[in-house]
């Protein structure tokens, strides 16, 4: 019987090295959340804008005020001198500015069609005066329909593409430049001239790469769902099972990338170099529908656009591991030939 | 006395008579046959070995120049040289993680070629000039970690033991002074129990203390029958622990034997070093040579603050020394009579101090 396992021994020192790393534990776990919270808040549901509107004290001006809150309160309505409104008005201050004569039979709109902001006021207050003082009827009727649900906000949008990026980076960072800074650092050195397979030590930091992605993902997805009320839809077996084989893929991208690496300077390029377009392109942070047409082909054969399309379909739409063959046949093909190659080229020292 | 003396390209034996110089004699018809019938008992046999570093628009650099080494099992074997020598790339040769240019090495009764490599390794421990361990892992865990690779072995409380770590078992390697991380490096080559144990450099930079801690380690390595690798440029190292050493420079072996035997090549036993002042107070005119001949004197050498001689019998030399300089009317300042120690026989063999060789490496 033997009473130490190399394997098992590999394994907890990734796990050990990890963990007592407070940045790798930062950039990681941390860092993703961080940067969740702050899109979310930055781009969140915004209730409807309030227009100010100025109305030139006169006879009947508080009769209009009046008539126009009753139909529409998001209008901020104040009565001033007509010195004050044109003042107001070209400050900023107000949107627009309603005269009217004394007898209430006609209406002056002063504003800048230029200012959208103005342009939207012109036409609520109008469509407001008309129905309310003059008695127009809509010769249709309409309802409105508000989306601003769980589901379809930018949010919803951004925590799946979010994780694929996390998980592309996790693969690199966490396979490629850990290697790397083995090799720099002359651990690797010492550890070729023992006994150990090389098989036992790839696959430690594999399994390392993949037990790590786990509270990565309940983080990224927990914190979502706590703070922004994003709903998962489909099954969270399917999403780990999809994180972890995105996870795969990218680890082994990470190795081909480390695989020759001799100084920290070079794996950062050149790990930037491998992320950056998939960054912009994959569909992480807006759609990649909106990069030109030709485009597309070659952005959906990137992994992280096959990554993240596959997470949001199953998250926000609810499907399954069995709808994803593509991705997972484009993500096995970037993990096994990068894998393959990172072998074949891989250097100890 | 016998004494391995080699020059160009091979190993001679031959009948020293050393006085100053090295005569040598080579013999591939001796050498080929040694080669076939010891490599059994031999721990490590390396023929010829030659190592290129080819560097990027300089100059490709010769490491090795045709090195031979035979180290027997059960042995503690020295290589002595200054820094740069090739003492490290012989060793790293040996270990399997470089790759000689050209030449032959057999470690343990086998060759690097890959299907041996693990058989190799699972006897041999080495600590690296260098040995970088992971910061964040305690003492134990990588212990443990090294344990592991192996499969028979000694337990990691009891490596680390042996180099006296018991008290920071649980601390952080990034803890430790670099004594204790030099000691932990030495516990790491000890976890496979190994049948060689490779040192290169292992006290260099360690105190006093540790010192003699790791010559212990050596000896009880020694005391099983099991062989030790050294490299060192500690002389007195060399002197109290190896059964042999060889003498490395220039990426050759310049001189091979016991240390007593290499000592005894110089043709004395004793050294004694004086300077001189005349009477008009300038004595730098005088020629090294008026001492050569003097009774009991092998050699004699001038140095940066004044002579070396070196002598079987100072009770013969020295009142010849002092005969002499009263007929010259000169009269010393200083001195010393001392011991040779391999020191001396480096000096002697390459006309350069150990010592001066490694300040011209660090500046």
């Amino acid at each position: 019987m033997k009473r130490y396992n190399p394997l098992t021994e590999l394994f907890l020192y990734r796990m050990r090295t990890f963990y007592r790393e407070p940045e790798a534990m930062f950039w990681t776990y941390g860092f993703p959340i961080l940067l969740t919270l702050a899109l979310g808040l930055a781009f969140r549901s915004k209730p409807p804008e309030v227009v100010a509107v100025d109305i030139v004290a006169s006879a009947n001006a508080a009769d209009i005020k009046a008539k126009l809150l009753e139909l529409d309160d998001i209008l901020d309505i104040e009565i001033n001198t007509q010195e004050d409104c044109t003042h107001r008005l070209r400050y900023g201050k107000t949107s627009i500015v309603i005269k009217t004569n004394d007898s209430g039979d006609s209406v002056e709109y002063q504003y800048d069609p230029t200012r959208p902001e103005s342009a939207l006021a012109r036409a609520k207050i109008d469509d407001a005066l008309q129905r309310a003082v003059g008695g127009r009827q809509d010769p249709i009727p309409v309802t409105d329909n508000e989306v601003t649900e769980p589901g379809a906000r930018y949010i919803d949008f951004l925590v799946p593409g979010l994780l694929g990026m996390n998980l592309m980076g996790g693969g690199l960072w966490g396979c490629g430049f850990v290697l790397t800074d083995m090799r720099v650092k002359k651990l690797l050195k010492r550890l070729i001239a023992t006994p150990m397979r090389k098989s036992h030590f790839l696959l430690s930091l594999i399994g390392g790469r993949l037990v790590f992605t786990i509270p990565e993902l309940l983080a990224l997805l927990g914190s979502g769902w706590l703070v922004f009320n994003v709903r998962i839809e489909g099954g969270i077996i399917n999403i780990v099972l999809m994180a972890l084989i995105g996870a795969l893929s990218f680890t082994g991208i990470g190795l081909l990338v480390a695989s020759r690496a001799e100084k920290i300077e070079t794996i950062s390029g050149l790990m930037n170099l491998v992320m950056l377009p998939m960054w912009l392109c994959s569909g992480v942070f807006f759609s990649y529908e909106r990069f030109p047409e030709s485009t597309l082909p070659f952005i959906k054969l990137l992994p992280l656009t096959q990554l993240n399309d596959a997470l949001r379909s199953i998250i926000l739409e609810g499907s399954t591991i069995f709808d994803q063959g593509v991705p997972i046949l484009i993500l096995a093909i970037w993990g096994v030939i990068s894998f393959i190659l990172a072998i074949k080229w891989f250097r100890w020292t | 006395m016998t004494l391995n003396v080699v020059s160009e390209g091979g190993i001679g034996l031959d009948r020293a008579t050393m006085n100053g110089t090295i005569r040598t004699r080579f013999s591939r018809l001796y050498h080929q046959r040694y080669w076939d019938t010891q490599s059994m008992s031999l721990a490590v046999c390396c023929r010829d070995l030659f190592k290129r570093y080819d560097a990027k628009k300089k100059k490709p650099v010769d490491a090795l120049n045709g090195l031979n080494l035979e180290i027997e099992v059960g042995e503690c074997f020295g290589l002595l040289g200054p820094n740069g020598a090739g003492k490290t790339t012989t060793v790293e040769i040996l270990e399997g993680m470089l790759k000689q240019t050209s030449g032959e090495v057999e470690v343990l009764g086998r060759r690097w070629n890959g299907a041996d490599d693990d058989q190799i390794r699972q006897r041999l421990g080495i600590s690296l000039q260098e040995t970088r361990l992971n910061e964040k892992l305690t003492v134990r865990e990588t212990a443990t970690l090294f344990r592991s690779f192996y499969r028979d072995g000694r337990e990691p409380d009891e490596v680390i033991a042996m180099v006296a770590l018991e008290e920071k078992a649980d601390a952080w390697i990034g803890k430790l002074s670099g004594g204790q991380k030099q000691r932990l490096a030495v516990a790491c080559a000890l976890a496979g129990d190994p049948e060689l144990l490779c040192l290169d450099e292992p006290t260099t930079g360690l105190d006093p203390q540790s010192r003699r801690e790791l010559w212990d380690i050596i000896r009880e390595q020694k005391s099983r029958s099991r062989t030790t690798l050294l490299t060192t440029h500690y002389m007195d190292e060399a002197q109290r622990l190896c059964d042999r050493v060889a003498v490395v420079d220039h990426g050759k072996v310049i001189a091979l034997g016991s240390p007593s035997e290499l000592i005894h090549q110089l043709g004395g036993e004793h050294i004694i070093e004086f300077a001189l002042t005349g009477r008009d107070g300038d004595a730098s005119g005088i020629d090294v040579s008026l001492f050569t001949e003097l009774s009991g004197v092998s050699s004699a050498r001038l140095e940066d603050d004044g002579y070396s001689l070196t002598v079987a019998e100072p009770h013969v030399a020295l009142p010849a020394l002092i005969a002499r300089l009263d007929k010259d009317n000169l009269s010393l300042t200083r001195i010393t009579t001392r011991h040779v120690s391999l020191e001396d026989v480096f000096v002697t063999l390459t006309g350069r101090h150990l010592a001066a060789e490694e300040l011209d490496e660090t500046l």
